[in-house]
């Protein structure tokens, strides 16, 4: 089955991102250094979640002054969070069925299944949330939150990260 | 976010990334893209759905153990299980986002 990249979105948007270039840059490389069995795996969204009790939702008022604009920032969500816990602040999906159940864009169950099956060495403790709509330009995350992650994953001794744009 | 899977695998860590667009990820030269033919918000699944969740998990994992250089990709042959013309619908916010409510307004004044 080869997926429809463009199933869901509205008919008038599909040419635009049909016909997009490539990026003028090289491939991105970094190999796995130990068997996927030894791993350590962070998840990461892009659906705009956050902790209701604890962490600022993400700033929609300034994008509804800046429609343009995308709060660039991040937040930690810890792998043993309970439902009641989770907030989202994105204007560009329904929260509904997240807000029902966060494993539709952090699958903690199944992780801590694969883990506990033996498939992965750990799933990570904290997983990370960030709000999808962004600046085009993209530097905050080019030059800010995703080295400062990627730091902090190394020091967590996360071998593996997945994403999951929201 | 195909900037921070860019920026991060670029760092050392690898990365598998399941998406919705994979045409589009392919396009930023990801490492390894998984996609999946479900509706926006939906990464894995449905709620409670634990087995589609586990599905969907289970193929990022194929991925890093089979990818062996940059530009792998394995769609999930998985069909989302709510029917389509509900489904194009469902996954929009109740209130058109600012940069949609804009271009509507735009579009308005232009007629």
């Amino acid at each position: 089955m080869a997926v429809d990249s463009y199933k869901f979105l509205p008919r008038s948007m599909r040419a635009m991102y049909e016909s997009a270039a490539a990026i003028d840059e090289p491939p991105v490389w970094a190999p796995l250094t130990k068997p996927v069995e030894q791993c350590t795996i962070a998840l990461m969204t892009s659906a705009g979640v956050f902790l209701k009790d604890s962490q600022q939702a993400f700033d929609e008022e300034r994008e509804w002054r800046e429609p343009t604009w995308g709060d660039p920032t991040y937040r930690v969500i810890p792998r043993s969070v309970q439902q009641e816990q989770i907030g989202c602040s994105h204007l560009h999906i329904n929260h509904t069925d997240l807000l029902e159940d966060i494993d539709v864009v952090l699958p903690f169950r199944a992780f801590a299944a694969l883990e506990a099956e033996g498939r992965i060495g750990h799933l990570a403790e904290d997983a990370y949330s960030f709000m999808g709509y962004q600046d085009r330009r993209l530097e905050d995350w080019r030059n800010v939150q995703g080295p400062e992650l990627a730091a902090q994953m190394k020091e967590r001794a996360v071998d593996v990260l997945l994403l999951a744009p929201a | 976010m195909p900037v921070l899977a860019r920026v991060i695998e670029g760092l050392g860590i690898p990365t598998v990334t399941v998406t919705m667009m994979p045409d589009l990820a392919q396009k930023y030269r990801l490492s390894r893209v998984v996609g999946v033919e479900f509706p926006f918000g939906h990464s894995f699944g449905t709620p409670h759905n634990d087995e589609l969740m586990l599905t969907v998990s289970r193929a990022a994992i194929q991925a890093l153990v089979e990818a062996g250089e940059p530009g792998y990709r394995l769609d999930v042959a998985a069909a989302w299980p709510v029917p389509l013309e509900v489904a194009y619908k469902t996954w929009h916010p109740p209130r058109p986002s600012p940069i949609v409510g804009a271009m509507l307004k735009r579009a308005q004044q232009q007629q």
